[in-house]
């Protein structure tokens, strides 16, 4: 008993050293942005590596997302004849909590994971070894430009995310399940709001998530150990903290915003 | 505290190790170890596995903090420069990993070309010759479009060292260059290694276990073991000084000063045989 007690203690102090570490390593990157503007072009690679590569997952799922939205707000929303607003619930959903949500976790499993494994092998493989001693701060090289390319790339797919689940509720609800076009489409202008929904839905909560889900990539990058294992189990663990992290924080910022 | 040291009374060392102590982990890799490498020179550190030979590389580049001692190099006590004087310091010390470090996105002319780009504004065309300039040094001047997943070890290691004469440094330091390589490569890896040497004067410290080449290339050889310099002199003769440390190492003997036997609890004990141990 007192063993599980003592193993459990070394899980919470473990946990609470992680996130320590996470938040010193934050203000390390922080610090580092101003000398990782001379890597301008590292960054827009790395834009380009987790936010054009990443379009495709985000486009495909989001059309997916719209349209399975319609479909299941159509048949609730039949019982009370209501069905004309279901363009601007389906709208609602994906903009308040759906469309940053989903991209967020999307954008830790497509690009997060290969985030934390590229940095840890270039550890494994004594890369960032090698660009220290030819003086180059790893730092400012490899970490800073992938963080502020999450942190640009996440509101960018939040907003591709939101347009193509959109898009798959009209096709669904307008084209296959016949509602009005013009009504599908005054509804939901008429009650989303640019504030509310757009601004603090939509780009406040992707850019927070986007901090969190690069943060946690890279430094799991920089911590694991240079060994496979070490590697696999920082990749792992991304997904996991960052999954976490984006709904408890989701939950946060929405009872801040609402 | 200042960034640097008064000069050494004896400025032909390179490098100044006094006092170096470390421990890692509970276990002490240096205790109160004393080491000069002349300017100039191929110096060889040679040692048992696990005796910090990688680690007093570490020291050297300033990677790693003593727990007491001094390093200098170049008259710089590298525990006390600031971040910009250690990379400026960095900028003159080339090093050669064991695994080469080859950056795996870029291709062999990137590689090479990286230190330049990241601490000079030299026109491109120029970029170009003098990458040119060094991979034609290690003969890979035709592998310039290749990545390093397409090369051989000993390929990737001749790109490594073109990549660390890049800016034709005061110092290279060789971490293990021979490990893994035939006998073509080896001997194509100690020609540069010589000719580097010999023809810019460039102060060499290798890391090796391979005495044979060693005894081709280095003037001095300093055998590390227990945390100290055990023995140190010409290579050619200091296999017969006599001392237990070098006969054990160059006699390749599986015991001796080094235990075969990792430190351990009582045998006996272990396999449950209490009694036996008295």
């Amino acid at each position: 008993m007192n063993q599980r007690i003592s193993q459990d203690n070394n899980v919470v102090i473990q946990s609470l050293t992680q996130i320590g570490n996470c938040g010193l390593f934050l203000l390390t990157l922080l610090v580092a942005v101003p000398r990782s503007l001379r890597y301008i072009r590292e960054t827009i690679r790395q834009l380009w590596f987790v936010g054009a590569m990443s379009l495709t997952i985000i486009m495909v799922c989001g059309l997916f997302v719209g349209m399975v939205l319609m479909l299941q707000l159509y048949h609730v929303l039949s019982i009370f004849g209501g069905t004309s607003a279901s363009g601007m619930v389906v709208a609602l959903s994906v903009y308040r909590e759906l469309g940053p949500v989903v991209t967020a976790l999307l954008f830790a499993g497509r690009a997060g994971t290969s985030i934390t494994a590229e940095i840890g092998l270039m550890r494994a493989t004594d890369q960032i070894d090698a660009m220290e001693l030819m003086a180059v701060d790893p730092i400012a090289y490899v970490a800073t430009p992938r963080f502020l390319a999450g942190l640009i790339a996440m509101p960018l797919l939040t907003c591709v995310f939101c347009a193509m689940a959109i898009l798959g509720g009209h096709l669904v609800g307008v084209t296959w399940l016949g509602i009005d076009n013009g009504t599908f489409w005054s509804n939901m202008t008429a009650q989303v709001d640019l504030h509310t929904d757009i601004v603090n839905g939509v780009l406040f909560k992707s850019l927070a998530f986007g901090a969190v889900v690069s943060l946690i990539a890279v430094f799991q990058g920089f911590a694991t150990p240079p060994t496979s294992e070490g590697v696999a189990r920082a990749t792992t663990r991304t997904v996991v903290a960052s999954s976490i992290a984006i709904l408890a924080l989701d939950f946060v910022l929405t009872a801040f915003l609402m | 505290m200042t960034d640097s040291v008064p000069a050494t009374p004896d400025d032909s060392m390179l490098v100044r190790i006094r006092g170096l102590t470390t421990v890692l982990g509970g276990k002490t890799i240096f205790s109160d170890l004393d080491l000069d490498i002349p300017r100039g020179k191929i110096t060889a550190i040679m040692g048992p596995s696990g005796t910090g030979k990688t680690t007093l590389l570490k020291h050297i580049t300033g990677q790693m903090r003593a727990d007491a001692g001094e390093i200098v190099v170049d008259g710089l006590n590298v525990a006390e420069l600031s971040r910009e004087k250690l990379y400026k310091l960095r900028e003159g010390i080339g090093y050669l990993f064991q695994n080469s470090a080859l950056l795996t996105d870029f291709d062999v002319f990137e590689n090479v070309a990286f230190p330049l780009r990241q601490h000079t504004q030299l026109p491109e065309v120029l970029i170009r010759n003098l990458v040119l300039l060094k991979l034609q040094a290690v003969g890979l001047r035709g592998a310039a479009a290749l990545m390093p997943s397409e090369l051989s070890g000993g390929m990737a290691r001749r790109v490594a060292l073109a990549r660390a004469i890049v800016f034709d440094p005061m110092l290279i330091l060789y971490d293990e260059p021979f490990v893994g390589l035939d006998p073509v490569a080896l001997n194509q890896v100690l020609k540069l290694i010589r000719t580097l040497n010999q023809t810019l004067g460039i102060t060499s410290v290798l890391v090796a276990h391979e005495l044979a080449a060693i005894r081709q290339i280095a003037q001095h050889v300093f055998l590390i073991a227990n945390g100290k310099v055990v023995a140190q002199g010409d290579p050619k003769t200091i296999a017969d000084d006599g001392s237990p440390w070098t006969r054990q190492f160059f006699g390749g003997e599986a015991d001796g000063p080094v235990p075969f036997q990792y430190p351990a609890g009582d045998y006996a004990q272990a396999l449950g045989f209490a009694g036996a141990a008295k």
